[in-house]
């Protein structure tokens, strides 16, 4: 299967850019092998990659396109450095910590290279603004944190015929792919519809080793850098399982679903709201939510009501910081846990920041308990607000 | 007969760690059934209440989307290895 990428590889030796004396000498040994030599390094040059998300697959996807020297790398993130990030985000250092991500990046990237234009577009990617930045690159690096935005990257990859390099991650685990050419599947094809919100732990609440994300990112700027030059196989037509505990990375056949939506009948000719798509925020008939402030709770606590007091995170976290007097119930098996409750108390219920609670709450008001809060915020607020002493993760 | 099924670190929480199981079976549908006597919390992890795959949870029979090869259906044969690969979205 042939990479598909017109925008680039269509262009004829006249019309790439020549390269300079300093960047043939930057690039000699990229030079010397002939899969690449000058014409594929003037193609590198004139690529034009957007990489969505400046983080843990951005940052050793943008460090390694840019010393290969690709042209012109976009980068979009509307983020902050946080000292959370550094165990994995190796575009920004200790020093770089309350920064913009995007301030941070251009800084490293043209101390790798000077020879690359760095375009920041500091945004949160969006239905209103996806086409029209995808439209302006030649291929997009999902680098992305959220199944919302997976879903946007790839309709609008699909939309402006533009190639996703893919790449995923959770704990150990990752997964790679190229999606979206003419002939391949794209990432509906695989993943018709996302988990249900808060079923599928994210990176900061379930965790993920800080070398997983240098891995997988490296292998997207690979095929990134493989579609630009039109050679070897691309992973396009199959997902690369990459199993960082039992050292074994192996691909998996994936095939164009002529049903998708997307790619297949094409009968999504727009962009939607992913938000909704991914259950976030939807606003729905079931009953509100029940909310109780940290300081609230804090009161009730200390006049000794008599409260059920529940913690639905992973063990590790609970590990990590904890509120004395509640009980530990994972949200992965809260709903086995559901009869053992004692419905004739008040309960509230609790997590990091407050979303995995949500769902508990709901849970307990499915199965018809109405005397249910979720603490506002999380432990992350308790931390703020009441205990300093609890540590913030 | 022996199938191999390997759990993203995602799952293998919920079979005491195990990341590759042995189970027997005659199609991919027995040997989940095979897993999931061994490890209850799995089963609605894998299938939904009516048994039927969900859209965010794949499986692949050696390197096959079984939904390509016959469902939960597709026989199985010694030594197949049966992957498990739900979305993840981390970054």
């Amino acid at each position: 299967m042939s990479a598909t990428l017109a925008p680039v590889t269509a262009q004829g030796g006249d019309a790439l850019p020549e390269l300079t004396r300093d960047e043939l000498v930057r690039y000699s040994r990229h030079l010397l092998l002939p899969e690449v030599g000058v014409e594929g390094q003037r193609k590198l040059k004139a690529a034009r990659v957007l990489l969505v998300g400046a983080g843990g697959l951005g940052s050793p996807a943008a460090l390694y396109l840019a010393a290969a020297g690709v042209g012109t790398l976009g980068i979009v993130d509307f983020d902050r450095v946080d000292v959370t990030n550094l165990h994995r985000q190796l575009l920004h250092g200790t020093h770089d910590v309350g920064r913009t991500k995007l301030a941070s990046a251009i800084d490293r990237l043209r101390a790798v290279n000077p020879h690359v234009v760095v375009e920041p577009h500091e945004l949160r990617l969006s239905a209103a603004n996806a086409l029209d930045l995808v439209g302006q690159y030649d291929l997009v690096v999902d680098g992305t944190d959220n199944f919302q935005t997976r879903y946007l990257v790839n309709d609008a990859c699909v939309l402006t015929g533009r190639p996703n390099v893919y790449g995923s991650i959770f704990r150990f685990d990752g997964q790679v792919s190229v999606f979206c050419t003419a002939d391949g599947p794209c990432y509906r094809c695989v993943y018709r519809e996302p988990p249900p919100a808060g079923l599928v732990p994210t990176c900061s609440e379930g965790g993920v080793l800080g070398i997983l994300p240098g891995i997988v990112g490296i292998l997207q700027a690979t095929e990134a850098i493989k579609l630009i030059l039109g050679i070897g196989e691309p992973l396009i037509g199959r997902l690369n399982l990459v199993d960082s505990l039992g050292a074994r990375q192996r691909s998996v056949k994936i095939r164009r679903d002529p049903t998708c939506p997307a790619c297949g009948t094409r009968e999504l000719q727009s962009l939607i709201d992913y938000d909704a798509f991914c259950g976030i925020g939807t606003p729905t008939a079931e009953a509100p939510v029940l909310e109780i402030t940290p300081r609230e709770l804090a009161e009730r606590l200390d006049r000794r009501d008599d409260l059920l007091l529940l913690d639905v995170r992973e063990p590790h976290e609970h590990a990590i910081a904890r509120i004395p007097g509640a009980r530990l119930i994972p949200l992965g098996t809260f709903a086995e846990a559901i009869d053992a409750l004692d419905r004739g108390r008040d309960i509230v219920i609790h997590c990091r920041s407050g979303v995995r609670s949500a769902n508990a709450v709901r849970q307990l008001q499915a199965a018809g308990v109405t005397r249910v809060w979720n603490l506002a915020g999380g432990i992350l607020r308790w931390a703020d607000d009441v205990d300093p002493t609890v540590a913030r993760y | 007969m022996s199938i191999t099924i390997h759990l993203p670190s995602v799952l293998a929480a919920h079979a005491g760690g195990t990341r590759a199981i042995e189970t027997g079976g005659a199609t991919v549908g027995t040997a989940l059934d095979q897993l999931v006597s061994r490890y209850p919390q799995l089963g609605p992890r894998l299938r939904d209440a009516h048994g039927a795959p969900y859209p965010f949870v794949t499986i692949y029979l050696n390197d096959e989307d079984v939904r390509l090869v016959g469902g939960f259906e597709a026989a199985v044969r010694d030594g197949d290895e049966v992957t498990i690969v739900p979305a993840v979205a981390g970054g």
